[in-house]
């Protein structure tokens, strides 16, 4: 048995805090916060007392009014008499649209140049690493600006594209590339569309089915089935057949137009010219095919006319009872009866149109009209970001694939499997744990330089509350202290979701 | 104990900034340069010439100002700003004045909490189109894509105009005159907006001005003047009354080349002796020497003078008078007696 005597107990003095190595760690932490906080109290009373000084208050009720300016780029409903609230989401959804756009591209971008900056042919890996050192070494402005003026500059205005003027749409006058963007075809959803989307989701669940069928094959008997093919099919197959099922059904249907103010079995051309049309203002619902396809009839008639958009076809009839449109385009199937008096359907009549249309860009007066504009500033800062951090990401990737012991490559030769496949199968998936956490960054950084988009003029959220709001409102702290918090909250989400797939790929240890 | 040092510290530099906003003369006069905000560069209202020396109708009064309180009307920092910049850096204290073809409006003097120190420009918004589109008024816009510069009255009234008239448009945000100017000759807009006098201004840079018009109608007021910050009255005095001097020297003959000789001896007009500083005191009520006028005027001219050598029709900028003619002339320039 052996006793032991407690270590005498000395009472706590002051003195330790600073001369006992257990306390000093704790003296200094507790000391900086202090010195942290104070600095921090100085800075907001400094603020507080420069505000009062300059008789500026501090509150986010201009967020309520009337922001007074267009946006050119809006992804929802917004004009000058909307709210800087408004603005500023039109703004940031603008910012989250070439934020997502470009992290793809360059994701893509970055991918290929830092596996091909590792291929053996000579000119491949030297000209990768001419595009790596290239982008990453010049300023991202520059790229952003030079990028801008190549398409303002070198490509045709809408007007050259009239006749003699020397310019052609190209892709069967589709595509026109203009110094105000580019135009592209825009689809129309009509009747039907919704089951097709419907086929197309359920040929994404077959194709996940597919895939891990294939994969259990493989692990059971080895049998390797074509992947890539069966994907390719069960993508496009069931919603082509779909919409030529559709189309053949209700594509031929016929819809009579019904104006007001017109005499019995008028043709639009004679409506038009009438005087019983008085400004042409057409109901429809926007986006739908039925709008296309009177769109197109009028523009064939070279009418001029205001399209006011409706809900659906009882809220055409109100609107035309209303005296708001004289021109509606409705079903056969809805009673005359129920009609505006003095409703008549013209001698012409309108296609109902295919599940999905597209409506292509056509030459109006100063610009093209219908179809859907990309934006040069869009694809300028598009392109910049994703080619810039693209650079970088490439070096991560080629970064992780050198840290893939070369006995792993060697292995998989000698199983005799192909080199394609051994660096989407072998090499890729080691790779991934070391690209994955520099590569957050990397979006992270892309996110941030979107904010450069003011250099383009392109609306994103710095241009829209960061700029024109605080400008007219004089809210500068407000308007940065918002600003702030929504790229902190942005950088934060995409960082934790990056994060919670580098836990699902990293080297599990079991 | 330590607390309430701390406080007292605290309270001292709240005092001390606070104080040092109100006296902004001092700040210039200590510093012996004055820091006036103009435009990033637009001919005939503030650009630099071959050797980098700023001029312009705005800088004149930059260069005024300085002469009023520095004896110097090269005592001038001129910082560049943007549509977007400037009202940051006036209330940020980064310059002491704005004088920057910048509209008087009743949310920047009271909201942004400005004091304007007067009309310098009486101006209105219009648009310049190429003559090849033959666009011969606004209201043929419709559906035109129209380059603008971001944060300035003019966006605003653009958005106005269109919806008044219901038709439609693409706005080009721009930060500046420059890149406006590249853009519209790019073709990248079919017009550009900003006030009347600028696109004047802009025109006359290009290769063929004849190929460009500019449509009648002007979709509003803008009223352009030098502006301080609000809170230091005695500053916004000084910019105020030196833009007087200005005025009140043309209606009165004083021009730079007889400035010395009508400043040497009281003459016979009581209000020019005043305003040269021969018999009165006015000088001393704005703190500023008994001869602050005569070095104004003495610095580039009368306000007419500054006028013709900058914008007038002698110049390639080519500007009327118009509504900026003497009050004696039809005009609506107009300075309040030196009494």
């Amino acid at each position: 048995m052996t006793t032991t005597s407690d270590v005498p107990k000395a009472g706590f003095r002051p003195s330790q805090l600073i001369y006992d190595t257990r306390y000093r760690s704790l003296t200094i932490q507790v000391i900086a916060f202090i010195a942290l906080m104070l600095g921090l109290s100085w800075l907001v009373s400094n603020t507080i007392a420069n505000l009062s000084a300059l008789g500026k208050d501090f509150d986010f009720g201009f967020l309520g009014q009337r922001a007074g300016y267009d946006i050119n780029q809006r992804l929802i409903d917004y004009d000058s008499g909307s709210t800087h609230g408004r603005a500023a989401l039109v703004g940031i959804l603008n910012t989250l649209l070439v934020a997502v756009l470009g992290c793809t591209l360059a994701t893509i971008l970055g991918v290929l140049a830092g596996v091909l900056r590792l291929s053996k042919n000579w000119i491949v890996a030297k000209l990768m690493a001419v595009y790596v050192e290239g982008f990453r070494n010049i300023p991202l402005l520059l790229w952003i600006l030079l990028i801008f003026a190549l398409m303002t500059e070198s490509t045709p205005q809408p007007r050259d594209f009239r006749e003699g003027g020397g310019a052609s749409m190209i892709f069967g006058d589709s595509v026109a590339i203009t110094n105000r963007g580019v135009f592209i075809p825009a689809p129309h959803w009509g009747a039907g569309a919704g089951i097709l989307l419907a086929v197309f989701l359920l040929s994404l669940v077959a194709i996940w089915a597919w895939r891990r069928h294939a994969h259990k094959v493989q692990e059971q008997t080895g049998r390797i089935l074509p992947i890539g093919w069966g994907t390719l099919g069960l993508l496009i197959l069931p919603t082509a057949l779909a919409f030529l099922v559709l189309s053949a059904t209700m594509g031929r249907e016929r819809q009579p137009v019904y104006v007001t103010g017109a005499e019995a079995q008028m043709s639009l051309a004679d409506y038009a010219a009438g005087p019983g049309a008085q400004g042409m203002n057409v109901c429809a619902v926007p986006g739908s095919t039925e709008a296309l396809n009177l769109r197109r009839l009028m523009r064939s008639n070279e009418a001029r006319f205001n399209l006011v958009a409706v809900e659906d076809n009882a809220a055409a009839i109100a609107a035309a009872e209303a005296g708001r449109c004289n021109i509606m385009s409705l079903p056969g199937s809805v009673d005359p009866a129920t009609l505006p008096a003095g409703a008549l359907a013209l001698s012409d009549d309108i296609a109902r149109g295919l599940p999905v249309e597209f409506e292509r860009p056509v030459l109006g007066g100063f610009n093209f009209e219908g179809g859907l504009q990309l934006r040069n500033s869009l694809i300028a800062l598009w392109l910049a970001l994703s080619l810039y951090t693209g650079a970088f990401i490439a070096e991560n990737v080629r970064g992780g694939i050198l840290a893939v012991s070369k006995g792993q490559t060697e292995a998989a030769y000698a199983l005799g499997i192909k080199p394609s496949r051994t660096m989407r199968l072998v090499i890729l998936p080691q790779a991934l744990r070391v690209i994955i956490p520099p590569m957050i960054s990397q979006y992270l950084n892309l996110t941030k330089n979107s904010s450069l988009a003011i250099a383009v003029g392109y609306m994103d959220v710095r241009s829209t509350l960061g700029g024109i709001t605080i400008n007219q409102t004089g809210k500068e702290l407000e308007g940065m202290l918002l600003l702030g918090l929504f790229y902190l909250v942005t950088s934060l989400v995409i960082s934790s979701a990056m994060n919670l797939y580098n836990s699902r790929v990293k080297l599990k240890e079991r | 104990m330590k607390k309430s040092v701390l406080f007292g510290a605290l309270t001292v530099t709240g005092l001390a900034a606070g104080a040092t906003q109100a006296a902004t003369l001092d700040d210039v006069k200590e510093r012996g340069e004055l820091n006036c905000g103009v435009v990033t560069g637009l001919a005939g209202f503030g650009a630099p010439d071959a050797n980098g020396v700023w001029e312009g109708f705005d800088v004149s009064v930059c260069r005024a100002v300085a002469a009023a309180v520095l004896g110097d009307p090269t005592a001038v920092n001129f910082v560049p700003t943007t549509g977007q910049t400037r009202f940051t850096a006036l209330a940020s204290g980064e310059i002491d004045m704005l004088a920057r073809n910048t509209t008087w409006t009743f949310s920047r003097d009271t909201d942004l909490k400005f004091d304007f120190a007067g009309v310098n420009y009486y101006d209105g918004q219009g648009f310049i189109v190429p003559t090849e589109l033959g666009v011969s008024s606004a209201k043929d816009l419709d559906g035109a894509t129209v380059c603008i510069q971001t944060g300035t009255t003019t966006e605003l009234n653009l958005a106005d105009f269109f919806r008044n008239n219901n038709i439609s448009y693409e706005p080009v945000p721009v930060e500046t005159n420059a890149e406006a100017q590249q853009q519209y000759l790019a073709g990248a807009c079919d017009a550009y907006t900003t006030d009347a006098s600028g696109l004047a201004a802009t025109r006359a840079t290009f290769e063929n001005p004849g190929d460009h018009v500019i449509l009648p109608e002007i979709i509003s007021k803008e009223p352009l003047g030098p502006l301080v910050r609000h809170g230091d009255n005695e500053w916004g005095d000084i910019v105020r009354w030196t833009l007087n001097a200005l005025i009140a020297a043309e209606e009165f003959g004083v021009t730079s080349a007889n400035v010395n000789e009508l400043a040497s001896a009281p003459g016979t007009n009581p209000e020019v002796n005043r305003l040269l500083g021969t018999e009165g005191e006015l000088g001393a009520m704005i703190g500023l020497e008994n001869d602050w006028a005569k070095r104004a005027i003495a610095a580039g001219g009368n306000y007419g003078e500054i006028f013709e050598k900058n914008i007038g029709e002698n110049t390639p900028i080519g500007l009327a008078r118009g509504l900026n003619a003497q009050w004696t002339n039809g005009g609506l320039i107009y300075a309040p007696p030196f009494r």
